[in-house]
């Protein structure tokens, strides 16, 4: 500022008066604070971790496959959240679409029991699932009549995985429904388009990236849910134990070394998949 | 192949609303029917009822012959064009209009063709690949027209279609509508609260006024024939004066118009004189009156004319015959084609402004301007 | 368009058929819905009350039950606390600053959200553990971090520290920016702004990241009972309380608990759902 606007201003604007200081140390100790908070609370545990299983560099992966029942966990672990991540971006978009789009005497309740994933502790998800599903439970006892078993076996997990992540795709699809205009599915239902035909071609497209990103946090989360699975699953080595629990076994052991590379694996796993997935949504919402 | 469209006693209640009471007209095969009327009328809503978007209380449809009344919005096959243009936003200009076709299963050959042919008409075929986003609302307007031409509809219907554009766009738009009208010969309806527009692009004018049609006619008999207060003060610009009936005269205190036979004696009244209709001049007849405020509207002057009884008349005058007449002058006024309706003693005659005081036996007020012409539907 | 209601466009659904398709859209979204979460949450009810009403009773007066909800209550509050206060700064620091690494940061606050909370557990131990980073650093101190209150903090805070900042960070974009300029040009200072101003702009969203977190602290038990040695009546949570019960065949204890904090969660996620909506009102409204 120029000598007579600072005259005129009756203030000061010179670069070191005191409130001006004040003013930049305040934004820095705002930014410091917040730096030392998010550097110390998760960069530093996040960089253990990976500094720990990329000790041998790539190799470690390879010890870590190498363990014996390694490779079965993690597979099994990857393809039952995969298989919940699919089920649940149908159902939590068909969820939502009902939500949005139906009026009936409940929703409002339907709604809230969707979210009680959000609330419940993992473990009590866990155990309710066991006192219906258990061996000596009624829906457990029904289905073994049909040779469904359902706890200790990879059917209990996948439903554990669904039940904890349902409301995940539920909640991003529904504000993109709850934003679309109504006007484009009537303009398809002008020229002739019945209710499919308009769900494909019109509202499709613009939930698509919400589904994806949905799709991927319930992924992410499926991976490393202990909670539900560590009691559904029984934990039998090689059929149904998963990662998560496997690592925990393997603390519990104090095989840290062992359990930093495979919680590494699929940290590196749900990276991966995160910048994928970016590039992926960003080519559909063209 | 166009056909012409009839509706009979449509009703729609919505809870315990009434927002279409037994309406019913018929447009041509071929035409433009205007349906005017101001927000809240209901014109929208039988628009949509007769696309099928909503289902009526009461009331049956038809399109030539054929009553669509139980038909769902897919089998109706007409063409509807939005306020807010309605375009996929996901497709091209090009898969938008060809989307009709798609859906018909038409052959890629002819759909293509069909496609082209449309963006031709509306001068948007270099728009092919683009996306509505990237158009501008008068472009979009036109891609969202060609989208429902393109299945040849028996009939369009536009529902406000420049209701949400820049006047400039709205009139060029106009003009274009009223040459693919001549052109393609589609039954066309329009809803419209945009009286220009319906008087010059209709053939027929329904005017509509809280759910219930209050006049059909071309254009010409709704604005020269109103037969309703409400149809004299919303379509074109009026000068209301409000009074009660003496031996077949609107009597205004201070002088009377004639033209109320019609009415009941002593029955409160109001007469509708259109600006263009008060003659003025320096010769001894009719009222005399005192030149408030002079305006010059490009080739008219826009007089305000006070009446020694108080009240206001405007008057539409041809600069050439106005003379050397200013501010402050002496005129002589002639009221002509004065239309009087009956009307509620104690309220306000529609089209009046709104500090209007109501009638009875012996104030005089009387409205300044014609009617504001209501925004939005 | 409401945040909360759509406008459901017309396509002329009055027909019988697609009336029949809407039904049993909505049947097969509420069924679903049903067996996931309703079956079992009655089921857990029933449990729980099958020894006995009286069960419910001798399980809450036990010495050890009492601590491990004081602990749970503990742990609880502190991260709420910790990771609120310094939520809001760093929600503050990513809308309101420029500078260099603003996106790093972001990206750094939704890594909790990546990781299974096991390996959360393994960071601290590769951390405190026997050889870790600032094992030397405490023990020197004299400090317990490890099978101790603090790591079972560290943890819980770790992996509730995107929640604030994740609801907060929108509702500051969205506004205040003006309303604060105004206030300061007012004179108020960057505190008063900030109480008068920008708190009240996102009370709701800051409430609902409180509800939010709390849930979660609650139910938390990979990371904690990794770090936790479980020993009984001093490092037992809650939820670790069930983990352990379940094992050492103390069942109808740990239905109970279990009980007691699905109970909890129901509370709790009436508060969050209603909270959600003010917050989506808010937002809204403006």
């Amino acid at each position: 500022m120029s000598d007579a606007a600072q005259t005129l201003s009756g203030r000061s604007t010179a670069r070191w008066a005191p409130h001006r200081t004040a003013a930049v140390l305040r934004h820095l100790g705002l930014r410091g604070a917040a730096i030392v908070y998010l550097g110390a609370m998760v960069a530093v545990p996040v960089a253990a971790i990976v500094t720990n299983g990329f000790g041998d560099g790539l190799t470690s992966f390879r010890t870590a496959l190498a363990i014996p029942y390694a490779w079965t966990a993690i597979r099994l672990t990857l393809i039952t959240s995969a298989a919940a991540t699919v089920i649940n971006a149908v159902m939590g978009t068909l969820i939502a679409w009902i939500l949005v789009r139906y009026r009936f005497p409940g929703r409002r309740v339907l709604s809230s029991v969707v979210d009680l994933p959000m609330a419940i502790p993992t473990l009590v998800t866990g155990l309710m699932i066991l006192t219906l599903y258990g061996p000596n439970a009624p829906i457990g006892k029904f289905l073994d009549r049909f040779g469904i078993q359902v706890a200790f076996t990879w059917v209990g997990i996948l439903l554990a995985l669904c039940v904890v992540t349902l409301p995940l795709v539920v909640r991003q699809v529904q504000p993109v429904l709850l934003e679309l205009d109504p006007a484009e599915e009537e303009a398809a239902a002008t020229l002739g388009a019945g209710a499919w035909l308009s769900f494909r071609k019109v509202v499709l497209p613009a939930v698509r990236p919400a589904i994806v990103g949905g799709a991927l946090l319930t992924f992410a989360r499926c991976i490393g849910e202990f909670g539900s699975v560590v009691l559904v699953s029984g934990n039998i080595a090689g059929k149904t134990l998963t990662a998560p629990v496997f690592i925990y076994q393997l603390a519990n052991q104090f095989r840290s070394a062992e359990a930093a590379a495979i919680a590494t694996l699929m940290f590196t796993i749900s990276f991966v998949l995160v910048l994928v997935t970016a590039r992926v949504t960003r080519r559909v919402e063209v | 192949m166009s056909v012409s469209i009839k509706v009979e006693g449509l009703t729609k209640r919505f809870g315990s609303f009434e927002a279409v009471r037994d309406v019913g007209f018929t447009a041509a095969a071929g035409s433009i029917t205007a349906l005017l009327g101001p927000s809240g009328s209901g014109k929208s809503t039988v628009l949509r009822m007769i696309a099928g978007l909503e289902p009526p209380t009461a009331g049956r449809i038809w399109l030539g012959d054929i009553e669509l009344t139980a038909k769902s919005v897919q089998e109706r096959a007409v063409g509807f064009v939005f306020q807010h243009y309605a375009l996929f936003r996901h497709m091209t200009v090009f898969e938008n209009v060809e989307f009709g076709l798609k859906v018909r299963k038409e052959a890629k050959e002819s759909r293509e063709a069909r496609v082209k042919e449309l963006l031709e008409l509306v001068q948007m075929s270099n728009f092919a690949e683009r996306y509505p986003d990237q158009l501008s609302g008068g472009q979009r307007q036109r891609v969202a027209l060609s989208r429902a031409l393109a299945p040849r509809p028996q009939v369009l219907l536009l529902d406000e279609p420049f209701g949400a554009l820049d006047a400039k766009v709205r009139q060029d738009l106009r003009r274009w509508l009223d040459e693919l009208h001549r052109e393609l010969g589609v039954t066309s309806l329009l809803v419209t609260h945009d009286q220009e527009e319906a008087l010059e692009l209709a053939n027929q004018v329904v005017v509509m006024h809280e759910g219930r049609v209050e006049q059909a006619g071309s254009p010409a008999d709704v604005y020269n024939d109103p037969a309703t207060a409400f149809v004299a003060g919303f379509v074109g610009a009026a000068n209301v004066l409000h009074g009660h009936v003496v031996d077949g005269h609107v009597h205004l205190g201070t002088f009377q118009v004639p033209g109320a036979g019609h009415l009941e004696e002593g029955a409160a009244a109001a007469a509708y004189v259109r600006p263009h209709d008060v003659r003025v001049s320096n010769e001894d007849t009719g009222v005399r009156g005192t030149i408030e405020r002079k305006a010059t509207l490009g080739w008219l002057a826009r007089l305000s004319i006070r009446l020694p009884g108080g009240e206001t008349l405007v008057a539409h005058v041809p600069h050439d015959e106005l003379g050397d007449a200013k501010e402050g002058d002496e005129v002589w006024v002639d009221l002509r084609s004065p239309k009087a309706f009956g009307i509620e003693p104690g309220t306000t005659a529609p089209g009046a402004p709104a500090d209007t005081k109501p009638a009875n036996g012996n104030t005089m007020p009387v409205s300044d301007e014609g009617p504001v012409v209501r925004s939005g539907s | 368009m409401s945040a909360t209601e759509a406008v459901t466009p017309s396509t002329g659904a009055a027909g019988g058929r697609s009336r029949l398709a809407r039904g049993a859209l909505a049947a097969a979204a509420i069924f679903y819905v049903a067996l996931l979460l309703l079956l079992p949450l009655i089921g857990i009810v029933t449990k729980a009350f099958q020894p006995g009403v009286s069960i419910i009773g001798d399980t809450l007066s036990r010495p050890d039950v009492q601590h491990a909800f004081l602990l749970t209550g503990i742990i609880t509050v502190i991260t709420v606390v910790v990771t609120t206060f310094f939520g809001l700064v760093v929600a503050w620091v990513l809308v309101r600053q420029r500078f260099f690494g603003r996106s790093l940061m972001n990206a750094v606050v939704d890594l909790p959200f990546a990781l299974s909370p096991v390996t959360v557990g393994l960071a601290a131990i590769l951390l405190f553990g026997t050889g870790g980073w600032f094992t030397d650093f405490v023990t020197a101190r004299g400090i317990q971090v490890l099978f101790a209150l603090p790591s079972m903090v560290l943890v819980t805070i770790f992996i509730c520290i995107p929640f604030t900042i994740r609801e907060v960070v929108p509702v500051l974009e969205e506004f205040g920016l003006d309303e604060e300029d105004a206030s300061r040009t007012l004179g108020a200072s960057i505190w008063q702004t900030f109480r008068r101003v920008t708190l009240p702009n996102i009370r709701w969203a800051l409430l609902y990241g409180v509800a939010l977190s709390t849930a979660r602290s609650i139910g938390e038990i990979g990371a904690v009972l990794i770090v936790s040695g479980t020993i009984s009546g001093k490092t037992e949570t809650a939820t670790i309380y069930i983990f352990s019960g379940l094992e050492e065949r103390l069942e109808a204890q740990a239905h109970v608990v279990a009980l007691v904090l699905a109970t909890v969660s129901i509370v709790l996620l009436i508060g969050i759902e209603w909270l959600h909506r003010r917050n989506e009102l808010a937002r809204s409204n403006t």
